[in-house]
């Protein structure tokens, strides 16, 4: 028998304009996590996706406990055992829970279902490995975190022994991810063989047995993680040091350019407001982070503020002016947001790199003719610009269509877009979701940046060492109100983590 | 190989070959039930169909039949754009046929009550399919009621509008209206000497060059404008159309708006050609409305594409007729034309086959 699950043997995979996979080897043992790192484009989804019979290979071999083997789909893969959750989700969002795990691979007796066994083996398996779900919620009712474990379940109702987890991370609050660490190290202490994309050194440090590390489509090399550093790992990576803690000024606050009071904005799920009664204010010249446990209202939070959903009641004073009921695009004028979720609403995925660039200014003069022509040169050129400052890579630049583009880089076209409208306030969230180390650095900076030319930013994060790192001021919120302001010099992340817990507060008046 | 490949994977190669397979398969059906009916004349048959108004022996006797084909083609791609301008938008408008009508009965009424000039008939015509179209995109976009379900209904309420307002101008002792060329030859649309040229045909009418320079500007605007970019993201991504500010109702009532005055003029592009007359007592939505949503799927969602495929669809349909009927029932014609229409709905459906066989290279990730 052979000592690996799964070898890759020198795998090629071309898209139009870029080498994505370029001879690229690992080799996953049995009973390991084996973590796979790369900067955003290095081409481990691309990796991934092969494995998983998404895509084939132009050359190279696969083998599967020694024997080679050609997946020319998902389904191939998954009678090999092979299972993945991937980096954006692939579930029927008006299915539930239940549904959704046994969706293609149903019991059934005359044609009818029989989903009582099902729902056994489903709660059985939710219970062994912690994986707490409610297998009637739709999933467009149910949290991310509760979405990924229904992907994981997924995987494990079909009783896949090799397990793909392509940035299972990225949209996990920290005590789910705390939580997802402890099932995949059981999972894999139960002969599960576990392939881990992360952008998270920490993580990787933490749970995994081996990394391999890919730059710009090639391998770079396996390391065993316990004889490694995480600066090890990102100089590897990156190929320069990287620097994992931005770098920035004492904030200098100025004039108040957002004032919001008694903000109240009503949930569209559950049957009561998400946010009440708030009010704050943010200055120019500084990084104002809104922290909590994810579904604390920061979501309606920031749908109130850049009008995507109406306040119930309250106001909100953008520079001095009343804009609780001006239009989206009114509010635009000198406010920029970098939303929550990329694919809902940060982009269309079907139109090209350039066109994305443009979407929120497509109307101005510089773009668009008197009789209402787009002008195609300065949309290219100014598409160019923004790729080339944001360093956001591509097959084929501003004519790529968005939806082929790699997670990280559509997350860098998204904050280029926003940053370079150079509004007086950005609201940003979770705007380092899915980035590498060398990129988030530089995102930090060009957000510190932003502030020291005077501008105010409001930035809602759930990685406490973002905010703890970036911001100049720390408001709490929990179940939907501001419990707590901190300053991130003077406060530890056990006292930040108090009040996101809603285990202390303070009466609030910015 | 690779070569190979990346034609295999043009969008604009995939939509012709899609729609070539289309057609092939259509008329394989289409003879295989000629041979079921009755093997002896089959393969006339299907040629006829094929060869459409080149059955006609002598060269002005083709001509006159190419443009009567020409004349049907021109409501036919409007109905299309219809469709496909809307479907751009995210939005099926299955109520093209509603709106046809609408146009049809308002250009009608017009001409032959009122015999006013041709082109107020043919605004008529556009006002009262804009209209139609309208109040589609209101429910749509301030009731959130499905644009089919709305469509599908008004296509009922219109054809008994219709018949009932017609019902004022129709011939005595016929369901028929009124012949226009008789009662207001006004209100025929110009000719500007184009039927001279197909054999003399007095129904060919500038409704042909001018349909296709609306496909053309329909193109244009939906590619190269401000206004296109909007709507074909909101089609796209409703989400993201809404947070870069668009205003999602407005862009959802103008596309039917428009899309039912695209099929509105098409209405009186074919009644004010004077080529065929209302029937009041008909009881079924004409089917130019539904099969431009063969023509769309056809033409690849293509406006230009759209152009050949309605052609297309008109030159089946004519070439039915020209089967012999000693043979063959007389339904036989629409039988045979219905048949490859419908598996023209079949295109999308090559084009994903033909994307999985290329080795998954035009997998897209979501
Ligand atoms: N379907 C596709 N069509 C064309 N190009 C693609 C496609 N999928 C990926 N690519 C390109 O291949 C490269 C690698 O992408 P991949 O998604 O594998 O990166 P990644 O390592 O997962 O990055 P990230 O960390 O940002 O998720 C990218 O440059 C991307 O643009
Ligand atoms: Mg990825």
């Amino acid at each position: 028998m052979s000592e690996y699950a799964i070898e890759m043997l020198h795998i090629t995979k071309r898209f139009p304009g870029i080498i994505a996979n370029d001879d690229v080897t690992i080799q996953l043992r049995k009973g390991e996590i084996h973590a796979l790192l790369g900067e955003n484009g290095a081409g481990k989804s691309t990796l991934m996706s092969v494995l998983f019979g998404l895509y084939q290979a132009e050359e190279g071999v696969i083998k599967k406990d020694g024997k080679e083997v050609k997946i020319t789909d998902p389904n191939v893969a998954n009678d090999l055992g092979i299972g993945m959750v991937h980096q954006h989700f692939k579930l029927v969002q008006c299915f539930s829970v239940l549904d959704n795990i046994i969706l293609g691979v149903e019991t059934t007796k005359n044609g009818f279902l029989q989903k009582d066994e099902a729902r056994k083996k489903v709660m059985a398996l939710s219970d062994k490995y912690g994986l707490s779900v409610d297998p009637d919620a739709l999933i467009e009712d149910i949290t991310v975190g509760m979405q990924q474990r229904t992907e994981i379940l997924k995987m494990l109702y079909r009783d896949n022994e090799v397990l793909i987890f392509d940035e299972p991370t990225a949209v996990l609050t920290p005590q789910e991810i705390d939580e997802l660490m402890i099932i995949m190290k059981s999972l894999a202490a139960e002969g599960k063989s576990i392939l881990f994309i992360s952008h998270k050194l920490n993580e990787i440090m933490t749970v995994a047995d081996r990394c391999s590390v890919l730059r710009r489509g090639k391998y770079i090399g396996t390391v065993d993680i316990k004889g490694t550093t995480q600066e090890e790992l990102s100089r590897m990576m990156v190929g320069r040091d990287v620097q994992l803690v931005a770098e920035k000024a004492e904030a200098q606050p100025g004039e108040v350019i957002l004032e919001v009071n008694n903000m109240t904005v009503a949930s569209k799920a559950h049957h009561n407001n998400a946010v009440k009664n708030v009010s704050f204010k943010v200055r120019a010249g500084e990084i104002v982070c809104i922290a909590g446990i994810d579904g604390n209202g920061q979501t309606e939070l920031v749908y109130g503020l850049t009008g995507l959903e109406p306040l119930a009641s309250g106001s909100i004073k953008l520079c001095g002016k009343e804009i609780s009921k001006d239009t989206i695009r009114q509010r635009s004028d000198k406010m920029s947001h970098i939303p929550e979720d990329r694919h809902k609403h940060g982009l269309v995925l079907d139109y090209s790199l350039e066109y994305n660039m443009v979407l929120q200014r497509y109307w101005q003069p510089e773009f668009v003719s008197g009789l209402g022509f787009l002008k195609r040169g300065p949309i290219r050129q100014y598409a160019e610009r923004l790729i080339e400052e944001f360093d956001v890579r591509s097959g084929q630049g501003p004519i790529t269509i968005a939806r082929s583009m790699s997670g990280g880089n559509q997350q860098k076209a998204i904050i280029a877009r926003e940053l370079d409208k150079d509004p007086k306030l950005l609201v940003a969230v979770q705007p380092t979701r899915g980035l590498d180390v060398g990129a988030i650095e530089n995102i930090h900076s060009q957000i510190i940046a932003h502030r020291d030319k005077g501008n105010a930013v409001l930035l809602v994060s759930l990685e406490l060492e973002e905010v703890m790192n970036v911001s100049d001021r720390i408001l709490v919120m929990y179940e939907g109100e501001i419990v707590g302001e901190v300053d991130p010099k003077k406060t530890t992340t056990e006292e930040l983590g108090l009040y996101m817990a809603g285990a202390k507060r303070e009466k609030v008046t910015a | 190989m690779n070569e190979k490949k990346s034609i295999l994977k043009n969008e604009g190669f995939q939509a012709i070959l899609a729609a070539l397979i289309c057609i092939v398969v259509g008329l394989l059906v289409g003879f295989i039930v000629l041979l079921i009916i009755n093997p002896a004349g089959a393969w006339d048959a299907i040629v006829a169909i094929m060869q459409n108004f080149m059955t006609r022996s002598s060269g002005p006797a083709r001509l006159k039949n190419l443009g009567n084909t020409l004349v049907k083609t021109s409501p036919l791609l409007m109905c299309a754009l219809s469709i496909n301008f809307c479907y751009k938008v995210g939005l099926f408008n299955i109520g093209a046929a509603g709106q046809y009508v609408a146009g049809a009965g308002m250009c009608l009424y017009a001409g032959l009550a009122w015999k006013l000039p041709w082109f107020m008939c043919v605004i008529l015509a556009i006002v009262a399919g804009g209209l139609f179209g309208t109040i589609v995109g209101f429910l749509k976009a301030y009731c959130n009621v499905n644009e089919v379900i709305s469509g599908i209904m008004l296509n009922w309420i219109g054809l008994y509008l219709v018949n009932m307002l017609l019902s004022g101008v129709k011939e005595p002792s016929s369901p028929y209206t009124l012949k226009l060329s008789s009662v207001n030859p006004g209100g025929i649309l110009p000719s500007l000497g184009m039927g001279a040229f197909f054999a003399k045909n007095k129904y060919v009418t500038i409704a042909i060059p001018l349909s296709v320079i609306i496909a053309v500007v329909v193109w244009v605007v939906l590619n190269k404008t401000k206004f296109g970019y909007e709507l074909r993201a909101t089609g796209f991504n409703k989400e993201a159309a809404k947070y870069a500010g668009m205003n999602e109702k407005k862009n959802i009532i103008l596309t039917l708006m428009i899309g039912g005055i695209l099929a509105g003029l098409g209405a009186s592009f074919f009644y004010l050609s004077a080529i065929e007359e209302w029937s009041v007592t008909q009881s079924s939505v004409p089917a130019m409305g539904f099969n431009g949503i063969a023509a769309t799927f056809l033409g690849g969602l293509n406006p230009i594409g759209t152009i050949f495929s309605s052609f297309f669809i008109q030159h089946i349909t004519l070439g039915g007729s020209e089967i012999d009927m000693s043979v063959y029932p007389s339904q036989i014609s629409d039988l045979i034309s219905a048949i490859i229409i419908y598996l023209c709905g079949f295109v999308l459906f090559f084009k994903l086959v033909m994307n999985k066989s290329g080795s998954g290279k035009g997998g897209h990730k979501k």
